[in-house]
């Protein structure tokens, strides 16, 4: 296995090879963003449908509405299934198959190898394999769409006995079997490479941030997606074989007795999936911190504050995360005794993500900012996302939690958090590190509107949730107005809607800028940022093998304005 | 130093290959897996009102059977990796049939307890102890199968020369040894949890 490109040291020639089915960690990692981007970008659109329906319910969709078909959609309007499999796809699509390969799959492939100075993955076949995995199972997951009954249908946490009811699932769980087993392809491999290839003297102490943060993100994919994969096997056999895993007896739909055995627990699957999907939260998250710890010491020119406890945080961040899931659950009955230990947990858990947030923030004090695109990303992440992790205090304190659990606030908080939070720095990472992937910078105004109109059209979206949570919506309407109390809150919607467009429009000049930097923008040479990081010591874009000799690291990640240097950054590999 | 010097340098941080790593960090991975299902056994069996006894329900001596041949398994696994140590051709060959063989003898148990069952009318979706005891024995199989496909791959490798004197190979030996050993654990502890407790 890991001798696999040992022979290739100058690289494959054919087509095919260079850029289909490569093992070079750089093309693998592209491969993975740009899918991303496109499962984003699907997601997105679905969500744009729904945001529809919710404005102006029962109203035909314009243009699009005619393009369904009758059962989806009679005369343009959306039907209630239609909406249920949009949620839930919107959910599946953006989690799994958007954010989680983006953020690891893609950065963390083409950059932790970079940033640790190692010739590629150590594993360059499971890479490969574990993007192709990947897509089979997005491309999977999208085809379900076409079966008969529709997607899935029972929102992104498939609970049973719905999900082991409704038409659609079965598809959706042979997916994630498959995008699961990606990911654990993936967390070995970046557990492996950190472990065993990093250059000669990058002791673990001189790891930048962002490796450190992919690094825990893997812990927490290899030991809790093996759980979910477990629990789909079981909701996939309920299915399939009508066990009776997570069904209990007796039950009826629409009037009849389902023929089931029994003897099962729908609150098995919940532990199960919240086992896996609260760590999730943290691998949605913990990349994208990474990312933005990155941009802001480069672009403050000076060394990050507090780097160890940013690091130890995010350690502490990733062994609390698994004994907090349950904190999803505190309506669906748990014994209060129980409830009390989740809470607890959840409030301590807040404790390091505020520490790293202020240890960034606290990095720009007496920084000469530079005020580049990227670090208009980082900037505007510590705000928002502050935002979103505040909001969820509420939602993990027992007593709030009973009256905002289900309704537009955890929505909005969510959101928040991997939008405004994780979205957001994974767009300006792109700006970042454009550069380096293609040897060509990004269009810095057509940046700076997409940056402006995406994070006001994001704020535009989601601020409105919270008032809209608070006076009561449930989260899962399909027609908001059926509820009175609704009503007072619907214009909020409409605006929840307009600024949703307005963030799809705002995305054009992103994809233009995007495509048309990769070859027509201007050039860059090896290191456009001045900065330290081993990945900026290579060529833009760097060749097969990375490294043409093997760096030597000499000092720690964010050596900015060492005294009595004529330049203000000193990169880790230079010399003494 | 070439890229090819910096990969296949057994010099790592470590001081383990990175196979070797990377088999371990997957069984990290296997174990949480099955430790949701056993699990899911516990939750089960715990809420249910009735749960019937192993020997009643279901065929011992055949599962029996199997557990001795499982642990024998894992013993010519171990020969054949001590004699890949030693350069032993011959001697690795036999060892490593001798555990496919057995590999193979496992499923063909199975095979006829499950036919046993089947022509009791006894199916998965009969009761939630049949749905777990099927589930788990059934997933079981399916690492036995992913174990015969590795060594019976390692079997066939071991007839080119230029594989043998590959520095990977006695590692990929050790590495199928892990998992081999780790299977069978795992039916140590489903045995007794489905056919005697």
């Amino acid at each position: 296995m890991s001798d696999a490109h040992g022979a290739h040291a100058h690289g494959p020639t054919s087509f095919w090879r260079k850029y289909v089915f490569s093992t070079d960690h750089k093309v693998i990692g592209l491969q993975y963003m740009i899918t991303a981007m496109v499962f984003l970008m699907i997601g997105f659109c679905l969500m744009l449908l729904m945001r529809w329906q919710l404005a102006w319910p029962g109203a035909p969709i314009p243009f699009f509405g005619r393009l369904f078909p009758a059962d989806l959609a009679p005369n343009g309007v959306m039907s209630g299934e239609f909406y249920n499999q949009l949620g839930a796809m919107h959910g599946t699509i953006m989690v799994f198959l958007g954010i989680v390969p983006f953020a690891v799959g893609g950065y963390g492939n083409y950059v932790l190898p970079l940033q640790i100075g190692a010739p590629d993955m150590a594993f360059p076949r499971l890479n490969m394999a574990s993007y192709w995995l990947f897509l089979v199972g997005g491309v999977v997951m999208l085809s379900s769409f076409l079966m008969p009954g529709g997607a899935a249908q029972s929102g992104w946490t498939s609970y049973p006995p719905l999900a082991v009811i409704n038409p659609g699932q079965t598809v959706w769980l042979l997916s994630m079997v498959v995008i699961i087993t990606s990911s654990l392809l993936g967390a070995i491999n970046f557990l492996v490479t950190a472990a065993n290839m990093r250059a000669p003297g990058m002791t673990l102490w001189r790891m930048p941030v962002f490796c450190w943060s992919e690094l825990v993100a893997s812990v927490l994919l290899l030991l809790a997606f093996p759980p979910l994969e477990a629990a789909a096997v079981l909701e996939l056999m309920d299915r399939v074989f009508h066990t009776s895993f997570y069904m209990p007896a007796g039950l009826f739909v629409l009037g009849h007795p389902i023929h089931v055995s029994g003897g099962g627990q729908p609150l098995l699957w919940e532990h199960l999936f919240w086992f896996l999907a609260h760590p999730e939260v943290y691998v949605l998250v913990l990349p994208p911190m990474g990312i933005v710890a990155e941009i802001i010491a480069n672009n403050t020119r000076k060394p990050l504050h507090g780097y160890k406890t940013i690091v130890w945080s995010m350690i502490a961040i990733g062994v609390m995360s698994f004994i907090v899931w349950a904190h999803h659950m505190f309506i669906s009955g748990m014994s209060p005794a129980l409830s009390n230990f989740f809470l607890v947990t959840t409030m301590i858990i807040s404790v390091p993500s505020v520490a790293i947030l202020t240890c960034l923030i606290f990095s720009l004090k007496g920084g000469s900012i530079r005020f580049t695109t990227p670090m208009l990303y980082a900037l505007a992440f510590l705000p928002l996302f502050g935002i979103g992790g505040l909001t969820g205090l509420p939602l993990g304190l027992t007593v709030t939690d009973i009256y905002l659990h289900d309704t537009y606030y955890v929505i909005g908080h969510f959101h928040f958090v991997v939008v405004t939070g994780s979205i957001l720095a994974l767009l300006g990472g792109t700006y970042h590190w454009f550069p380096k992937w293609f040897g060509r910078k990004m269009n810095d105004t057509l940046g700076k509107i997409h940056f402006w109109g995406s994070v006001i059209c994001m704020i535009g979206v989601f601020a409105p949730m919270f008032p809209m949570g608070l006076a009561g919506a449930s989260r899962r309407l399909y027609d908001p107005t059926a509820q009175v109390h609704n009503l007072v809150v619907q214009p909020l919607n409409v605006v929840s809607t307009v600024f949703a467009y307005g963030l799809f429009l705002f995305q054009l000049p992103f994809i233009w800028n995007f495509f048309h930097s990769m070859f027509r923008g201007e050039k860059a040479e090896e290191n456009p940022w001045q900065a330290t990081t081993l990945e900026w010591a290579c060529p833009s874009p760097p060749p097969h093998g990375n490294f043409e000799k093997t760096p030597h690291v000499r000092r720690g990640p964010y050596e900015y304005s060492a005294p009595g240097r004529k330049t203000d950054y000193w990169p880790q590999g230079d010399p003494a | 130093m070439t890229t090819t010097a910096a990969t296949a340098n057994p010099d790592t941080h470590t001081g383990i290959t990175n196979a070797k790593l990377g088999v371990w960090l997957f069984l990290c991975s296997e174990v949480m897996l099955f430790a949701t299902l056993f699990t899911t056994y516990i939750v089960l069996r715990l809420s249910a009102t009735t749960w019937p006894w192993g020997w009643d329900a279901l065929n011992v001596p055949l599962g029996t059977l199997n557990t001795a041949i499982l642990i024998t398994s894992s013993v010519t696994i171990v020969m054949a990796y001590a004699r890949a140590y030693d350069k032993d051709l011959k001697g690795f060959r036999f060892w490593m049939a001798a555990t496919l063989f057995l590999s193979f003898a496992f499923l063909v148990v199975k095979g006829f307890e499950y036919h046993g069952e089947f022509s009791k009318g006894i199916w998965p979706s009969t009761s939630v102890f049949y749905a777990t005891y099927f589930t788990l024995t059934g997933l079981h199989a399916c690492h036995i199968i992913g174990g015969i496909i590795v060594n019976s791959t390692l079997l066939r490798m071991s007839y080119k020369k230029e594989c043998w004197e590959h520095p990977l190979f006695l590692g990929r030996v050790e590495g199928a040894g892990l998992y081999w050993h780790f299977v069978d654990i795992v039916w140590i502890f489903l045995f007794p949890a489905l056919y005697l407790i």
